[in-house]
C-alpha cells in the first residue's frame, strides 16, 4: 500500500517538471509528424510515378529507414547535422523522427492511393481533368480517408518514438523521467508516472482519430 | 451515315491497338455523323470497349487516324485533356466520385477544368439533374442511390461539360434488370435531343429502336455494319447471323 501512496506522491509532486517535458514531447511530435507527412506524401507520389529513377529514389529512402534502428538514425543525424549546419538538439530530433516516420507514412499513403479504383482516375480524365488535378481533387481525398486509421496508428508510434530523442539530451517526457529517477535514486515511480502521461496522450489521439473516421464515413 | 451530307463528327481510319502481344483492334474504319447514334455490338473481348476508349484517348492507338470534328487528333500535337472535354464518357461501373455529393460530382469538372463560376455550375447542374429525373437528389452522396440513379447522375456529370459527343461503355451491364429501362430512356431522350452518341451495349432493343447505325465487331474487326433493320433482320455475314442467333 505504501508503494502505491508513494507513486501518487511522486506523480503529484513531479507535476511541474513533467509539464515542461510534456510540452517538449508535444512540440517534437507535432513538428516531426507534420514534416513526416509531407515527406511521406512526396515519396508516395514518387513511388507511384511512372518514372523509374524516381521510384528508385523512393525505394532507397524507404530501405534506408526501415533497414536501420531509429536510435541510430537519431544519433547519425544529431552528430552529422549539428556538425554541418549547426542544428540545435530539438531540430536534430525533429529531423530524425520525421525522416523515420516519413518512410512509413509514404508506404501508407502509397497503399491508400493504389487501393482507389482505377475507374475514378478514368472518370476524372474523361471529364478533361489533367492527371495532376485528378490526383489532387479525386484520388487523394479518397486515399486520405482510407488511410486515416493507419495514419493514426503511425502517429501514435511517432509520439512514443519521440522518447528516443532523450538520448541526445532532450528533456522531453522520457528525459524528465530518467533525470528525476536518477536524481532521486528512485526510478520506478518516475517511469510509472511517465507511462501515465504517454497513455493520456495516446488516448486523446485515439479518440480524435475515431471522431475523424466517423466524420469521414458520412459519405459511405 | 445514311445521307452523307451531314457533318462528320468522328472518323476513324485503319485504327490499330495492341496490348502487348494481343492485337485488340485491327484496321478499324468508322464514321459517326452529327446527331447520329452508333451502336457497337459484339461478344465480350471483340474490342468494342477498347474502340470506345480509343475515341476518348483513355487508350492510345498504335496506328491509324482518329478525326474528331475535322481535326486529326494525335497525342504529340494535341492536348488530349482539351479533346476529352468535348467527348463525354459514361462507364459501366458509373465511377461517380464517392466523396462528393451528386451536385458536387456534376460541378467538379465545369468549375475545375472550364473555370465556370460555382453559382453558374450549380444552376446548370440542377437543370441537368431535373433532365435525368433526379432533381431532388442533388444533395445526397452517391452511396445512397440505386444503380440506375447512379448511372443517370453519371450521364448528367458528362453532359455538364457540354460535350459534342457522348460515349457509353456498356452503361446498363452492371444494373439489376429492373433498373435498365430508366437509363435507356434517359439515353433515348438524349438521342432525341440530337446528341451524337456511340454506344457499346448488349441491349438489342435499344440498338434497334434508337440506333441509326449498328456495327457488329468480332475478334477486333468490324464484321458488318448497317442500319438496324438491315443488320438485325437481314445480316449478310455468317458470323453476324451466328452472333444474333446466339443472343436473340
Amino acid at each position: 500500500m505504501s508503494g502505491i501512496k508513494h507513486f501518487f506522491d511522486v506523480f503529484i509532486n513531479s507535476f511541474d517538471v513533467f509539464v515542461e517535458g510534456f510540452k517538449i514531447t508535444i512540440y517534437l511530435s507535432v513538428a516531426s509528424l507534420l514534416i513526416a507527412f509531407i515527406i511521406g506524401l512526396f515519396f508516395a507520389i514518387l513511388k507511384i510515378s511512372n518514372v523509374k529513377i524516381l521510384q528508385w529514389i523512393a525505394d532507397a529512402y524507404i530501405w534506408l529507414v526501415r533497414g536501420t534502428p531509429l536510435i541510430v538514425q537519431i544519433f547519425v543525424l544529431y552528430y552529422g547535422l549539428t556538425e554541418i549546419i549547426l542544428l540545435d538538439k530539438f531540430w536534430a530530433g525533429v529531423a530524425g523522427l520525421a525522416f523515420h516516420s516519413g518512410a512509413y507514412i509514404a508506404e501508407i499513403i502509397r497503399g491508400a492511393i493504389q487501393s482507389i479504383d482505377k475507374g475514378q482516375t478514368e472518370a476524372g480524365r474523361s471529364l478533361g481533368m489533367t492527371s495532376g488535378l485528378t490526383m489532387r481533387r479525386i484520388i487523394l481525398p479518397q486515399a486520405f480517408r482510407r488511410a486515416v486509421p493507419s495514419l493514426g496508428n503511425q502517429f501514435i508510434i511517432g509520439i512514443k518514438d519521440s522518447s528516443l530523442v532523450s538520448f541526445i539530451g532532450m528533456q522531453e517526457l522520457f528525459g524528465v523521467a530518467s533525470t528525476q529517477g536518477s536524481n532521486n535514486f528512485d526510478y520506478l515511480p518516475f517511469y510509472l508516472t511517465v507511462a501515465v502521461y504517454y497513455l493520456i496522450i495516446v488516448l486523446v489521439l485515439t479518440v480524435l482519430v475515431n471522431m475523424l473516421e466517423k466524420k469521414m464515413a458520412q459519405s459511405d | 451515315m445514311s445521307e452523307g451530307k451531314e457533318k462528320e463528327m468522328i472518323k476513324v481510319e485503319k485504327l490499330n491497338k495492341s496490348f502487348g502481344d494481343l492485337h485488340v483492334l485491327k484496321d478499324i474504319d468508322l464514321k459517326v455523323n452529327e446527331s447520329d447514334v452508333v451502336v457497337l455490338i459484339g461478344a465480350s473481348g471483340s474490342g468494342k470497349s477498347t474502340l470506345l476508349r480509343c475515341l476518348n484517348f483513355l487508350e492510345i492507338k498504335n496506328s491509324g487516324k482518329i478525326v474528331i470534328e475535322g481535326d486529326q487528333i494525335e497525342q504529340e500535337t494535341h492536348d488530349l485533356n482539351k479533346v476529352r472535354e468535348r467527348v463525354g464518357m459514361v462507364f459501366q461501373h458509373f465511377n461517380l466520385f464517392p466523396h462528393k455529393t451528386v451536385l458536387g460530382n456534376i460541378i467538379e469538372a465545369p468549375t475545375q477544368v472550364k473555370g465556370i463560376s460555382k453559382e453558374q455550375a450549380i444552376k446548370e447542374g440542377k437543370l441537368l439533374l431535373d433532365k435525368v429525373g433526379l432533381g431532388d437528389k442533388y444533395n445526397v452522396y452517391p452511396s445512397t442511390l440505386s444503380g440506375g440513379q447512379k448511372q443517370r447522375v453519371a450521364i448528367a456529370r458528362a453532359l455538364a461539360m457540354k460535350p459534342d459527343v457522348m460515349l457509353f461503355d456498356e452503361p446498363t451491364s452492371a444494373l439489376d434488370p429492373e433498373l435498365v429501362g430508366e437509363v435507356l430512356s434517359t439515353m433515348k431522350e438524349l438521342a432525341d435531343d440530337g446528341m451524337t452518341m456511340v454506344v457499346v451495349t448488349h441491349e438489342m432493343g435499344f440498338a434497334r429502336e434508337v440506333g441509326d447505325w449498328v456495327v457488329y465487331m468480332h475478334d477486333g474487326k468490324i464484321v458488318e455494319s448497317g442500319i438496324p433493320i438491315d443488320l438485325f433482320d437481314n445480316p449478310r455475314k455468317e458470323r453476324t447471323k451466328e452472333f444474333l442467333g446466339s443472343i436473340l
